[in-house]
């Protein structure tokens, strides 16, 4: 009986409306599914030990991209070790400090205005202060300062919500019990935000792999083979960088596709690390 | 009394955090403007914005970047003309219809696809999309507008299909029930009552595709070609970020300047795009 009452303009329309539905979400994940193999079959059979543990050299004529790998991982550290303390600074001072309505509003802005520039601007940006008017020339630790500024909102932002969840009465029993408010903060309201920062930690090294624009013209693009602080102090290109000129500048994409493939595995790693992450922390704190 | 001062000093300290947002938003448009404007007054603004020739490298060299700003609009409008369904109707089937097992996948796909570095679209662009578009339209060179279009449509695909997921599972439950009582199928429910009242949130996530297409760089120098016609679908074409980016490294005088005056131009979009996404957030959140 019900089924009668619906006119066949109606069936035609649902029908339509679920096909369509049902097409996009299979066309998205088509495209995701063969991207991602697309670069892992063209990718893995080209990477080698070799590859991995050597520094190009154009005497012998060898490719090898230590060097990038490394300059990546001095690259993040540096950026973790700076905006971790400045963005959940931000955030602890707009949860637990910050009366003024207004100074809050305007920091909020600022911040969701940082999310939506695009990274070559900070590359630009970066390149002027850091590398020229700071004199820091053109190196990993203008980079990482360029990279700091660009993940300075996801770190307050994921640090905020962690925040939020910390019972107000944890608080007002540290204050009952005498505390001051830095000691409420220190021993309270911190460790109950590590998880947000973790999770802004995952999220932030996810876009530094990822980031090339904004690295073009502050870390420069040298492959050259160096230690934490003189390679800090020096020019050097990340894998997203290498991968641009092994691709565009040289046309070797036997190299840039091994590259490729090994930011597709971090990339895949980092996501189920984030997921993993939330699943572990969202059951810590129902327990 | 030593133990007031001593919060004081914290209390500046985490202010201070706080403000280093706002300062970094300061320093960035500070150092646009002032870059960007001697260029563009040297040039002249009309001639500048205008002007249908770049020809930065010529002996009488003529800067008119209304070619870049053609493309741009015309990449960004292509990338949403094709992104924005496949998104949308992708969200709606993820928040209203997807059984819990395959939401989980297909969010995971998406997830993957926002984390991809764009130095990876452009490799994937450059050997399968560019050969692809030579080979169907019989042209000489792929590189071109459409392949460009292509690559951003599937990058801005996890922005839209988030937060126009976000913002369908914000309506409420009674509206929906009270559709269904009325003898509304789901499928109708979801695309007549669902989403006008989701529309606030789903003009966000349209918005912010925008925003994402503009600001691409890297993905869109590897395949649009990077030649300063006028934006046609099969030409080679450079964008204003591409403007930027390709000819940085060897730029002098009043060339640089010039690039710097792009990148402002660029700037300057993206803080309409981010107003406009501000207002119909604020928008989503009253309703």
């Amino acid at each position: 009986m019900k089924k009668q009452s619906i006119s066949k303009r109606r069936k035609g329309y649902i029908s339509l409306m679920k096909a369509l539905m049902i097409l996009s979400a299979v066309l998205t994940c088509a495209v995701v599914l063969f991207i991602t193999i697309y670069v892992l079959v063209k990718g893995i059979p080209n990477i080698s030990w070799n590859l991995l543990s050597t520094k190009p050299s154009y005497l012998d004529g060898n490719v090898g991209i230590l060097p990038d790998i490394l300059s990546t991982i001095y690259i993040i550290i540096a950026t973790l070790c700076i905006v971790i303390p400045i963005g959940a600074g931000a955030a602890v001072y707009l949860t637990e400090y910050a009366s003024n309505k207004r100074l809050v509003s305007v920091i909020e802005y600022a911040a969701e205005t940082l999310s939506g520039i695009p990274s070559i601007i900070y590359g630009l940006v970066g390149m002027l202060f850091f590398c020229q008017f700071l004199n820091m020339q053109t190196s990993l630790l203008a980079g990482a300062l360029t990279l700091v500024i660009m993940n300075l909102p996801t770190v307050m932002r994921t640090t905020q919500e962690s925040l939020k969840t910390v019972p107000m009465s944890y608080r007002e029993g540290a204050f009952g019990l005498g505390a001051g408010k830095w000691r409420v903060i220190r021993t309270v309201v911190l460790p109950g935000c590590i998880d947000g920062i973790i999770t802004g930690c995952i999220l932030s090294v996810g876009r530094i792999l990822g980031e090339s624009a904004a690295l073009l013209f502050t870390a420069g693009v040298a492959h050259v083979l160096n230690g934490f602080f003189e390679g800090l102090a020096n020019s050097g290109a990340t894998l997203t960088v290498a991968l641009y000129f092994y691709a565009k500048e040289k046309g070797e994409f036997d190299v840039a596709f091994a590259i490729a493939a090994i930011l597709m595995i971090l990339t895949l790693l980092i996501n189920l690390l984030a997921t993993l992450v939330g699943v572990i922390f969202k059951r810590r704190r129902n327990a | 009394m030593k133990n007031k001062v001593f919060e004081t000093i914290i209390h500046g300290v985490f202010l201070i955090l706080g403000l280093i947002t706002v300062g970094c938003v300061l320093l960035i448009t500070v150092y646009l403007i002032i870059s960007g404007i001697p260029a563009i007054s040297k040039i002249g603004l009309f001639e500048f914005l205008f002007g249908t020739k770049w020809a930065s490298t010529d002996a009488e060299p003529s800067y008119g970047i209304l070619p870049f700003i053609l493309t741009s609009i015309y990449g960004t409008a292509g990338a949403i003309l094709l992104g924005v369904p496949v998104g949308f109707l992708t969200a709606v089937y993820l928040a209203k219809i997807a059984p819990a097992k395959i939401r989980t996948i297909v969010s995971n796909a998406v997830s993957l696809l926002a984390g991809i570095p764009s130095v990876v679209y452009g490799l994937v662009g450059m050997l399968v999309l560019i050969p692809g578009i030579r080979t169907l339209f019989d042209i000489p060179d792929g590189a071109s507008l459409l392949a460009a279009i292509i690559v951003l449509a599937i990058m801005i695909l996890p922005s839209i299909i988030n937060v126009s997921i976000t913002a369908l599972e914000a309506v409420p439950k009674e509206y929906e029930d009270a559709s269904l009582a009325l003898g509304a199928t789901p499928v109708e429910t979801y695309f007549r009552v669902s989403v006008p009242a989701a529309k606030s949130g789903i003009a966000a996530a349209v918005v912010l595709g925008v925003g994402r297409a503009i600001g691409e760089a890297m993905a869109v120098m590897m395949v649009a070609g990077n030649v300063a016609n006028m934006p046609s679908l099969f030409q080679s074409v450079r964008f204003l970020t591409t403007a930027v980016a390709s000819e940085m490294s060897y730029s002098s005088g009043l060339q640089r300047q010039a690039l710097f005056s792009i990148a402002l131009v660029l700037f300057l979009f993206i803080m309409l795009i981010n107003a406009t996404l501000n207002f119909f957030l604020k928008r989503n959140k009253e309703e």
